[in-house]
This record gives C-alpha cells, structure tokens and sequence, in this order.
C-alpha cells in the first residue's frame, strides 16, 4: 500500500469534505452536516467497498479539477447525473474508475443533479471537527471547502479492479414522486385555504440554494395571524415559512433553531432526493400521517440496504471479467458456425 | 418552581424522524426550568432509539431513529420522564465570562446608552448586573442565548444586520445577550468583546455552556483582554 496525492486545480463553489456527519450537537447549534444526498453518498462507498463513515468529496453543480501528483488508484462517482473526464477517457457518473500519477480529472455537471460524491480507495486525509470531517459550510469547520492550489493526500491508496465499471443506479427511488410531508409543528397556524393550496401546488426550486436550504417558489402561504412564535428546534427538513410567505426547505447544514413557523417537514428519504433537483425543477408536497411515515422509512430503509448490498458485490478481478466476455463471445461464435452449417 | 405534569406536555410528530415536546407557549424562567430537567430526565432514562434531544425556549425536540422506535413509543417514555423530572432552581453550572468594553470593542455601547438614557458608565453597570441563563443555542455553533438583559439596557435589535463581526463579540437585543463564536453578520447591539471562547476546542468538553448554565458577566481592561484574546491565524 501506498499513499497518493492530488492538487487540485479548480472547485467550484460550495465543493466540500464530507463525510457521514456528526449528530449530537444540534443542543450546541451544529447540525450534522454531511452529504446532502446520503443516499449517493452510501452508493459511492459501497461501490467501492470503502468504510461506512469514509470521507468523500461532495462535488457541487460547480465543478472539480484535480490532477493525480502521485499513486494510483480507484475512484467511485455517484450521485445526479455528472460527467468524468480521466486522462483522455470520458465517463458517465455511477463509476468506479482508475486514476494514476499524471492524469487529470474533471468532474461537471451533467444533465441532471446536484450533488455528485467521489470516493475514494483509501483514507483521505482531511481536518476533524468534533470527531468528524464533515463539512459545516457557513462556518467552514470541518474538511472545510476546497481551494484551488490545495493538495489533498490519501493514505493506503488502493487500485480495486475487482470493483471498476458502472454502479446500477437506485431505480428504487422515484426522482418524479412528489415529496411526502408530516404537516406541522405549526400548519395550525395557516388557513384551511392555503393547507389546501400547499397541498395541491406546484412549486419550484430557486437559485437561493446551498448546504444550509433551498428557498421555493410558489403560491403565498400567508400565516393566518401574524405570528410570533418564540424561538425553536428545527431539524434537517423543515419547510419553514417567512413572514412574506415563501418556504424554505432546511437541508444538511440548517441553523438549529428559529422562529420561523414551519408548515410541515419532509421525510428523512425525500429530503435527500429533494436536494437532486436544481433550480427551476418543480415539485410538490403529499402529507402523510405520522404512522405512515415511520412505515415508509422503514420499507426505504430495506429497500436502501439490499440495494447496497447488491453494489458492494466485487464484479470479480480484471481475469474473471475477461474470462466471462470471452466465454460469451465464444458462445456467440460458436451459434454463427452452427447457422452456417446449417 | 412549578413541577412538571405529564398532562401539561403536548406532543408534535416532525417527519419520520423527531418528535416536539411542547412545554408552554409564553417563554418564562419556570418553562426554560422545566425543559432543562426534562431534558435531563430524558438523558438519564435514555429512551431506545434516541439519538439527540435539542432543548430550547419552550420546547424540546427528540430526535429518534425511525428503524428502532416510533412517535407513539416515545411519547409514552417522554411522558413517564416527564414524572420523575426534577425542577430544581440555579441548577445550572455559573461561568464567569470576562468582557473589556472600551469603545474599539464595543463599537455600540454609546447607541445603548443613549437609546437606554444611560451613561455609558451605567450601561456597562446595567450589564454587569444581569444574571444570565443560557436558554438555548442557535444561529450558528455555540451561539448561547442568554436571558437576563435587565429591562433597564434592553434594545430591539437593529434594522440592518452589520458584517464581519469578529469572535468574541458580547452583544444585546431585546431581553437577550450572546458572545459570538465565529466571525458573522448581526443585527444585535454590540457592546464589548470577550476573550472567552464558547467553543473550547477541548475535545472532552468542546462547548463551554450547556443550556441551563448560569453566566455573569466581568469587568476587564485592556491589558487583562489583550494578553487573553485569541489572535486568529489568518
């Protein structure tokens, strides 16, 4: 094993550390961070058989440039649809790939997406905060947000060929679904008119949107009275609303607490799919019951489970994978010579 | 102190994966008593499936992991903490948190003491006089809110938030003051600075207040702050 290092040559924006976050101090005013899509997140580790906590870089609509200084390699990109450019080698997203001394990588956004995380084959090396690398962006403690000029080691750098080639993708999560909601703490506080409203509205994602929330536009949801509601807890979600009626979804970096009202809360699922679309790309919310929700999140949990297991699976060494195309390829010629003798 | 009752607690489910514990409605010393040994019953019962608790004002949300336990179960346990919580009055660690209020430091000082028909001198005294109770944290990591600005020094906040204020900042608006932890923007009235860092960077013990804790607040000069501020790297 040995180490290998990178500099990084371009990052946009809001490109960060991460890695499965820290909980536990929300009571001191720190959300958990970590990935905006978790679910991704997972799938880049699990693709390449790194470690459940491993930290990544989360890759934001603004793009990354590295260039391989030392060591060779394997990566893993998931999550959205964004493009990878290895040396002279373009790839879709949902890969693991090979990188080594000499080559640059380009990561851009594709046709869809938000949020892309490329993991790597060994242990990044990147600054803890409270026990995590996680990124809190407003703050910048943590990995911290990528610099153009830096350089970014990995120790125990690893080449997995067993593991290169695509990552099927989720098809258990419909991007199309509408995002289902518990309505409150504080719906009470809206009129019958604009629950029902919120309920059957389209709204659409802004550009006001970073590791901390995404504000929508859409009907007015005017608060029945003017309220005052003393300061509260509020969690990764919450789909607060200002006094000028428009909501704002709190993603993984949210302030803690606030006296925003908030008119419902999306499941912990939705949250993270939510955070795919981009601006202008439009959604809708579903109430459901509390019970329900608890159902829900646990079929997605299953359902996220096997669907890792089944992309952590090595696809077997470059050998084996040679030997099963040849076999097949030698199927296939050998039922040519047999319609031609016939 | 009025002890807590199950039947007065009303409970909210938050998605699949919280639960707000609602106390009150009106923020009060007793209410923020309340939550605090509520918080600490549930801490010590350590309910299965809790991962965090968040208290605040009038409320406390209880954050749960859905694979493990529901909003109904947790209620039930919440409700069973909420009988054997122990109100206890100054129950909280004091902390003395040293400020030096020389006008470069506390560049809102003079605004209060106008806005207040103070002089700047009484002012300071209105400060040093609170007993401040950290109420809960927010805005950003270790934002304490203390309660306890005397009715006297009390300021609505201002209209137009101010950037770039550093770390260390003591400021004031309305019944409440916060030190600052981090180089941010505020609205609130800032009236000297602080070498205390609420954010230890100790890792046994990373945040100096837990809610609950009592601060008061002490005089310094400008020799005591300077060889005691934390000169930042950059």
């Amino acid at each position: 094993m040995s180490d290998a290092e990178f500099k990084v040559q371009f990052a946009g924006p809001l490109v960060t550390f991460q890695d499965a976050g820290r909980r536990g101090h929300m009571r001191f005013g720190v959300p958990a961070s970590g990935p905006m899509d978790r679910l991704a997140y997972k799938a880049a580790l699990a693709a390449l058989g790194a470690s459940e906590n491993a930290t990544v870089i989360e890759v934001s609509m603004g793009g990354l440039m590295l260039d391989c200084v030392s060591g060779t390699l394997s990566l893993a990109l998931a999550g959205g649809e964004f493009q990878i450019e290895v040396g002279n080698t373009r790839l879709n997203g949902w890969t693991v790939f090979e990188i080594e001394a000499g080559q640059k990588l380009s990561i851009r956004p594709g046709k869809a997406g938000s949020w892309a995380y490329l993991a790597f084959a060994g242990d990044v090396q990147a600054e803890h905060w409270l026990g995590q690398t996680a990124t809190h962006s407003t703050s910048g403690f943590g990995g911290g947000q990528l610099q153009a000029g830096q350089r970014l080691r990995v120790e125990n750098a690893q080449l997995r060929e067993d593991r290169h080639g695509e990552i099927e993708r989720p098809e258990f999560r419909d991007s199309a679904a509408p995002m289902r909601v518990v309505m409150g703490p504080q719906d009470r506080c809206f009129t019958d008119e604009i629950l029902t409203s919120y309920r059957q509205s389209d709204f659409r994602l802004t550009d006001a949107y970073d590791r901390m929330g995404v504000r929508l536009s859409g009907p007015e949801l005017t608060l029945g009275e003017a309220l005052s509601i003393p300061s509260e807890p509020i969690t990764r979600g919450s789909v607060q609303v200002s006094g000028d009626g428009v909501a704002t979804v709190l993603l993984a970096d949210h302030q803690t607490t606030g006296g925003y009202p908030k008119i419902a809360t999306v499941l912990g699922c939705d949250t993270d799919r939510l955070t795919q679309l981009r601006a202008g790309d439009s959604l809708r919310f579903q109430p459901v019951a509390a019970e329900d929700a608890i159902g829900i999140s646990r079929d997605y949990a299953a359902q996220l489970e096997a669907y890792l297991a089944e992309i952590s699976e090595p696809k077997g060494t470059l050998a084996q994978r040679l030997m099963r195309e040849n076999l097949i390829s030698g199927y296939e010629l050998s039922g040519e010579a047999i319609d031609k003798a016939r | 102190m009025q002890p807590l009752t199950p039947e007065a607690l009303t409970f909210i489910p938050v998605a699949d994966h919280a639960l707000m514990v609602q106390l009150g409605t009106e923020v009060s010393e007793t209410l923020s008593a309340q939550v605090v040994a509520l918080d600490k019953a549930i801490a010590a019962a350590s309910p299965e499936g809790v991962q965090e608790t968040v208290p605040a004002f009038v409320n406390l949300l209880v954050e749960f992991d859905p694979l493990v336990t529901d909003h109904a179960a947790l209620e039930t346990a919440i409700r069973a903490c909420a009988s054997r919580a122990e109100i206890a009055e100054n129950a909280g660690t004091l902390h003395e948190v040293p400020v030096c209020y020389d006008t470069d430091l506390g560049p809102d000082l003079a605004a209060v003491a106008k806005a207040t028909g103070m002089s700047e001198e009484a002012a300071i005294n209105a400060h040093l006089s609170g007993d401040y109770r950290v109420g809960m944290f927010g805005f950003a990591p270790g934002y304490a809110y203390l309660s306890g600005v005397p009715e006297a020094l009390q300021v609505p906040r201002k209209t137009a938030p101010v950037r770039g204020i550093p770390r260390g900042a003591v400021m004031i608006a309305g019944p409440q003051c916060l030190v600052t932890t981090l180089k941010m923007p505020t609205g609130w009235s800032i009236l000297g600075r602080s070498p205390t860092e609420v954010l230890t960077q100790d890792s046994s013990r990373p945040f100096l207040f837990d809610v609950g804790d009592r601060v008061r607040f002490r005089r310094i000069d400008r020799a005591e702050f300077d060889s005691s501020y934390r000169q930042d790297a950059t």
